[in-house]
């Protein structure tokens, strides 16, 4: 197949855009699965509603539109959002390590993030924007420590692994000493997030967070081309063009700021990040780990996972993390599996 | 030689000294001077009541829950050269846990004998799975036990969910506690421990000369074969005993053999000695912190070991990377 047939060019006026044609194929694709899971997500309720019910009551229009718009809508759409952010986090780490396992739940910045979140609440009370900051120092400092402790000849990925592993260990005692020791009214705020959840979210805590993504996103949206570059080697990278350092600055800002923002509203979610970047990428048949269809995968994996928390279980009802936290070792064992077979 | 000696006995006064403070500190504290008369003099008072039915025993339990797992790390470093080995990082004590759960879901936990089983059995799956899939590479070794460990939290979190009622009683446990397992019967676990001390300390000679290397060993006349099935089964027993009595508790047996191996400076006997008189003391330490570290109440000793092994980890990861011992 040659070069044009397998790509696209979008052109608008002066700007215009590449896009690989298998790339924008899968992307649609994913999107698809991933709104049909979501309509999925908003019937549910303690009885199931019709998805013609709920789409009218999306629009506007029938009985169930406060339970639609006001009840179920902001947890699906923190799904989305968180889901597509740790996707486009993961694929950030693990391009910038080039490594598989180099993402920021297993490097610590997860556990950092929330115990930063912790200290922003029992210290200085729980304000939006107080939580986001505690949440953004603490996931830069767990990573830049981790970073730092990995470092010895050279970065080798599985030891910087390794290190995060002991490193969450040690946030997650912090953390659970803090919740122990805290008032009994902010000890029972901070439990439902421990393992990460999307319970019981409503529009003013997610508005934030979402507007933090978004911007981040745009900037990641405007550093892809940079990333594809330096996906090819530094060398390659700084040759055609790309600041390594600030590009380096940028991207890990970004990655730290998308894990902080998801953090800061609904606790550690692991593995989302681990694995949404690794299946996007076989989807789109991508060279290197593309943001986009990591983001993608994200939302479909963290729309399923709260889907099956609150179902698979019914009545009760599981922290999404926990649903993550299984598949996602599951997905770890069979990574570590496959890498003995073709060592 | 001497010198070994004099940090031997250095180290058992210091584990003398924090039994007794075991005994004294907590919510109520007990003077020193009551441990005596609780046992010589017994009236019935309250101090007499918390030493001999409620600090006593706990203090014994973690004396045997911490010799249980230092010995058991000790024996599986030693024996597969693995500087990251430890039950707790291997995922064994998740296995462990997670057995026992399952099994009281089942209905069949019921008995010591039937939950010390089901203990053993857990942890010699997971470590089956865990050498499986990491093979003889330690860092992957670690990360397939800590993927086991995720995986199988995650299930013990949700049967507890669905079952609360039949698992209310693993609330503590399930993440690593000492607390409120003394008033219960754990005869045979202390037992088993026992043994797979006694048996710890007699395969240490043919341990020492598979330290050596196989080949070596094989050559030296040692039956490596025998040795290794008996070193692998004495490492279950003690991490599927401990986890038993104690539950989930992660690093103990990471730390001590790192420690004890420093002291013992080549010899596998002195090793193991170190290793039973260390494991107790980092592990009584470990409880009294956890009963004085919150204002009120306390933290599971899981959560102590976590803050102070993992350390251990990261500084055993740089020291060694990838090598073997």
């Amino acid at each position: 197949m040659n070069a044009a047939a397998s790509t696209l060019v979008l052109r608008a006026g002066p700007f215009s855009a590449q896009i690989e044609r298998r790339l924008l194929v899968s992307s649609l694709i994913l999107t698809a699965a991933t709104l049909v899971l979501a309509v999925a997500a908003l019937c549910r309720g303690d009885t199931w509603d019709s998805p013609g019910e709920v789409l009218s009551g999306l629009f506007g229009y029938g009985d169930s539109v406060l339970v639609v718009q006001e009840w179920r809508l902001p947890r699906v759409a923190a799904a989305l959002v968180f889901g597509a952010a740790l996707g486009a986090a993961g694929a950030v780490f693990q391009n910038i390590t080039r490594n598989a396992l180099g993402s920021p739940d297993v490097i610590g910045l997860d556990a950092g993030a929330y115990t930063g979140v912790l200290i922003a609440i029992t210290l200085f009370g729980g304000t939006a924007a107080g939580l986001a900051a505690g949440s953004l120092a603490g996931g830069l400092l767990a990573a830049a420590a981790v970073y730092a402790l990995s470092l010895r000849q050279g970065l080798s990925g599985i030891r910087l692994v390794v290190i995060g592993i002991a490193a969450n260990a040690m946030l997650t005692a912090v953390n659970s000493w803090i919740i122990l020791r805290a008032d009994l009214d902010v000890a029972i705020a901070a439990v439902g997030w421990n393992s990460g959840s999307l319970n019981g979210l409503d529009w003013n805590e997610v508005r934030l967070p979402f507007l933090v993504i978004g911007a981040l996103g745009l900037l990641l949206a405007v550093l892809s081309r940079a990333m594809h570059q330096v996906a090819l080697g530094d060398e390659v990278g700084a040759s055609s063009g790309v600041h390594l350092g600030r590009f380096r600055l940028l991207v890990v800002v970004a990655g730290v700021g998308l894990t902080a923002a998801v953090t800061s509203a609904a606790g550690p979610i692991v593995f989302v990040a681990l694995a949404a970047p690794q299946i996007g990428r076989r989807i789109a048949g991508a060279p290197g780990v593309p943001p986009l269809p990591a983001a993608l995968t994200g939302a479909l994996l963290l729309v399923a996972a709260d889907l099956a928390a609150q179902t698979v279980l019914a009545p009760v009802q599981l922290p999404v993390g926990v649903v993550t936290t299984a598949i996602g070792g599951t997905y770890l064992i069979w990574l570590l599996l496959k890498e003995v077979r073709q060592p | 030689m001497t010198r070994r000696v004099a940090i031997l006995l250095a180290s058992v006064l210091v584990l003398l000294v924090l039994a007794g403070a075991s005994v004294c500190v907590g919510a109520h504290a007990v003077p020193p001077h009551a441990i005596w008369d609780a046992f010589t003099s017994y009236a019935g008072t309250d101090e007499h009541v918390i030493v001999r039915d409620i600090r006593g025993p706990r203090t014994v339990i973690a004396l045997c829950v911490g010799a249980a797992l230092g010995t058991a790390g000790t024996l599986i470093q030693t024996l597969t050269r693995n500087p990251l080995a430890e039950p707790g990082v291997l995922g064994v004590t998740a296995g462990a846990g997670f057995a026992v759960i399952l099994g009281t879901v089942a209905g069949v936990a019921a008995s010591q004998t039937a939950q010390l089983g089901l203990a053993v059995a857990g942890a010699a799956a997971a470590a089956v799975l865990v050498y499986g899939v990491g093979r003889a590479f330690p860092l992957r070794l670690v990360l397939a036990g800590v993927a086991l460990t995720y995986v199988l939290t995650g299930l013990s979190l949700a049967l507890r969910l669905v079952y609360p009622d039949a698992l209310d009683r693993y609330r503590f446990w399930s993440v690593g506690a000492l607390a409120g397992r003394e008033q219960l019967p754990l005869a045979l676990p202390l037992a088993a421990i026992a043994i797979g001390l006694i048996g710890a300390v007699l395969v240490t000679r043919p341990l020492g000369g598979m330290a050596l290397g196989e080949s070596v060993a094989h050559a030296l006349g040692a039956r490596v074969k025998h040795t290794r099935i008996a070193v692998l089964a004495l490492f279950t027993v003690l991490s599927g005993a401990a986890t038993a009595i104690a539950g989930p508790i992660l690093f103990v047996g990471l730390m001590v053999p790192h420690l004890a191996r420093r002291l013992a400076a080549g010899s596998i006997p002195w090793l193991m000695t170190y290793t039973i008189v260390f494991g107790p003391i980092l592990l009584v330490a470990s409880d009294i912190g956890s009963r004085i570290l919150l204002p009120t109440g306390e933290v599971p000793v899981a959560i102590v070991t976590a803050f102070v092994g993992a350390p251990v980890l990261i500084w055993a990861v740089r020291k060694y990377g990838t090598v073997s011992l």
